[in-house]
């Protein structure tokens, strides 16, 4: 985790006037969202949980689309919402741009009238709020798209066409419901990788909400983990995964996630220490594997395997049956033993173990 | 055959495998007697007198029949009052269909049954309900005429209002249906783009919705075209003014059954046509 440069130090999480100050309370039958949430201009927050947490409430609370119940919603010193200083905007006048799950784009526009309508609710002429649209369409690098009707897009086209037009009304807000749910594993990847150069530039608020850690850690300066209408933990992703306070958020945030330069099937972290992936890849990539793929060894193995590391044991951390071993060395790293090979090895913090991994368990995307 | 699909699949849901493939073919194969005699009298008889309406057709005399001023009269007023009716139909019935579909209110369930009652209530007694309501001594008619002068009935524009209080709810249904079918979630994605309620219904759900409108009008353009009881009594049978092609159809009966015959060919092409226009719609959906 600690190769991950891209994280916005905590500091600037500050309540302040400008970003958001959020504190969401949704009562519903037996459910009740209570959720607070705070970010400064230009943070990207993942909400993450399993399903029924309350993360897409809590992001249709954010657009104005389900009611607050109690509590209050400032953006940029502005209270947008606050039930009991009876204070409601509705979504249409709110500064938030929403991507929607399965992006919902109007089927009967054309990409470019899809983005063009946000601006045209906004006062801009029919002219305008195309050149507008074009302008977005082009940063997406759909210039050769935007006549088509949404039906005739692929899926990740559709998703920057969802994208450009939630950021056409230049909202202050913008939120993205699974933004990469809806797309198979294979344009995923490259997706995911684009969708985070675009919320590097934004300079606003980026709220998204996902189940799935890798796209969170991979998207997100810091994570927020929702479990039954709650925040359970948050932090940046390498706190939250080094220091998982529940079982679930363990299993579920459990990654060693490393950036890098990959040539063919190595790739070379920022340390000098290179990792060997079934993937062939060039250029800047990320490297995921779970805590499970890593074996411990008392000497130095001889093994097949091209990953081996030493490593000395900084920390050891029960949960559930399982053992988490925190490393330091050449790769920081976590590792998944059970209770028997932590016993049978003799670790402790201090002592110095081999690291196996196979390359087969490693997962590289171009990042 | 769709049918029987489905229920095959929902067989296999059940049973969590396959259904042998005997069971199947027996179930597609033949249809037992006691349903098959009854199903061919019941198609004979909605088609019979159909076919006998072609078979007695004066066909050497049609081109004169349908030539004569009378005919064109009384259809020329039926094609206004039916466009007419509906462009009203649509106009009030649409956002209806809307509220019904999209807003919570109290007494939903109810409204919703008063605007079918006309679906089911006896064109007559609708007619005589207008005439109550609208008529010159009407609840509502009597200050119409002492305001502006105006008076509905047995006027072309009495016509309309009858037809357009039959066909009106045919809009509804089908519009509501549409609109229930149709993800209310396009005109969330339009509020947050910055789209007031009702700019998102124009520019998003009503485009969305068009095929069901069109279903809609269409049915309710049949309706107000065949429309008899409720036009006679509000707004009698006065020829080239109320006088629509039911209306003559009926009357030619009595004295000139042929003519009779050949309004009633014009109107059984239109019913074709409109089934032909509406195919899709409804091919598809059994």
């Amino acid at each position: 985790m600690s190769t991950r440069p891209t994280h916005t130090p905590p500091a600037v999480r500050q309540t302040t006037a400008e970003g958001l100050d959020a504190h969401l309370v949704v009562a519903r039958g037996d459910f009740r969202l209570d959720l607070r949430l705070a970010a400064a201009p230009g943070e990207v927050v993942a909400l993450l949980g399993p399903n029924g947490a309350g993360k897409t409430t809590a992001l249709r609370a954010l657009a104005g689309l389900t009611p607050l119940t109690a509590g209050s919603l400032r953006l940029d010193g502005r209270a947008l919402e606050d039930p009991e200083r009876r204070i409601a905007t509705p979504p249409e006048v709110r500064p938030v741009g929403v991507v929607f799950q399965d992006y919902l784009l109007f089927p009967h526009l054309t990409a470019l009238d899809n983005v063009a309508f946000g601006p045209r609710c906004h006062g801009l002429s029919k002219a305008e709020a195309r050149a507008e649209a074009a302008d977005w369409l082009a940063r997406m690098g759909l210039e050769a798209h935007t006549g088509a009707k949404p039906r005739r897009l692929s899926g990740g086209q559709a998703q920057r066409v969802a994208l450009a037009r939630a950021l056409a009304t230049r909202p202050r807000l913008l939120l993205l419901d699974e933004p990469l749910a809806a797309l198979d594993a294979r344009t995923r990847l490259g997706i995911r990788a684009q969708l985070r150069r675009h919320l590097a530039d934004f300079e606003a608020v980026a709220v998204l909400v996902t189940h799935d850690p890798l796209d969170a850690m991979v998207l997100a300066d810091r994570l927020v983990v929702v479990e039954h209408g709650r925040v359970v933990q948050e932090g940046t992703p390498a706190e939250v995964s080094r220091r998982p306070r529940t079982d679930y958020i363990a299993s579920l945030v459990g990654l060693n996630l490393y950036q890098g330069r990959a040539d063919g099937h190595t790739v070379t972290l920022d340390g000098g220490t290179a990792i060997t992936t079934t993937e062939d890849l060039t250029g800047p990539v990320f490297v995921a594997f779970p805590p499970s793929a890593v074996t411990l060894h008392r000497d130095r193995p001889d093994t097949s395997a091209r990953n081996v590391w030493r490593a000395e044991v900084t920390g050891l951390e029960s949960h559930g049956d399982q053992i988490r071993v925190e490393l330091t060395g050449e790769l920081p790293l976590l590792a998944d033993l059970t209770t028997v090979a932590v016993a049978e090895l003799g670790l402790q913090p201090g002592r110095t173990v081999w690291a196996t991994l196979k390359a087969a368990q490693t997962h590289a995307y171009p990042a | 055959m769709t049918a029987t699909g489905t229920t095959d699949e929902a067989a296999e849901r059940l049973s969590g495998g396959p259904r042998p493939r005997r069971t199947v073919r027996r179930t597609r194969g033949g249809v037992p007697v006691p349903l098959l005699l009854p199903a061919l009298g019941g198609l004979a008889f909605l088609v019979l007198p159909l076919v006998a309406l072609l078979l007695r057709a004066p066909w050497r005399d049609l081109p004169e029949q349908l030539t004569s001023a009378a005919v064109w009269e009384a259809l020329r007023l039926s094609l206004i009052s039916a466009t007419a009716a509906t462009a009203v139909a649509l106009v009030l019935g649409v956002p209806l269909a809307w509220v019904l579909a999209r807003v919570r209110f109290p007494g939903r369930g109810l409204v919703r049954a008063l605007v079918t009652l006309p679906l089911v209530l006896p064109p007559v007694v609708g007619g005589v309900a207008l005439l109550l309501a609208l008529g010159r001594n009407g609840v509502v008619g009597r200050w119409l005429d002492s305001a502006f002068g105006v008076t509905l009935p047995f006027t072309t524009t009495g016509v309309v209002v009858a037809e357009a209080f039959v066909a009106m709810p045919f809009l509804v249904i089908s519009v509501e249906g549409t609109l229930r079918a149709a993800d209310p979630r396009y005109e969330e994605a339009a509020t947050t783009l910055g789209a007031s309620r009702f700019t998102a219904f124009r520019r998003v759900t009503l485009p969305l919705i068009a095929p069901g409108v069109a279903a809609g009008a269409v049915l309710a353009w049949a309706r107000a075209l065949g429309e008899f009881g409720a036009t006679i009594t509000f707004a009698g049978n006065f020829p080239g003014r109320t006088q629509t092609m039911p209306l003559s159809v009926y009357l030619a009966l009595q004295s000139d059954p042929a003519a009779a015959i050949a309004l009633s060919l014009v109107l059984l092409a239109v019913s074709i046509a409109v089934l032909a226009g509406l195919r899709d719609r409804w091919m598809a959906a059994s």
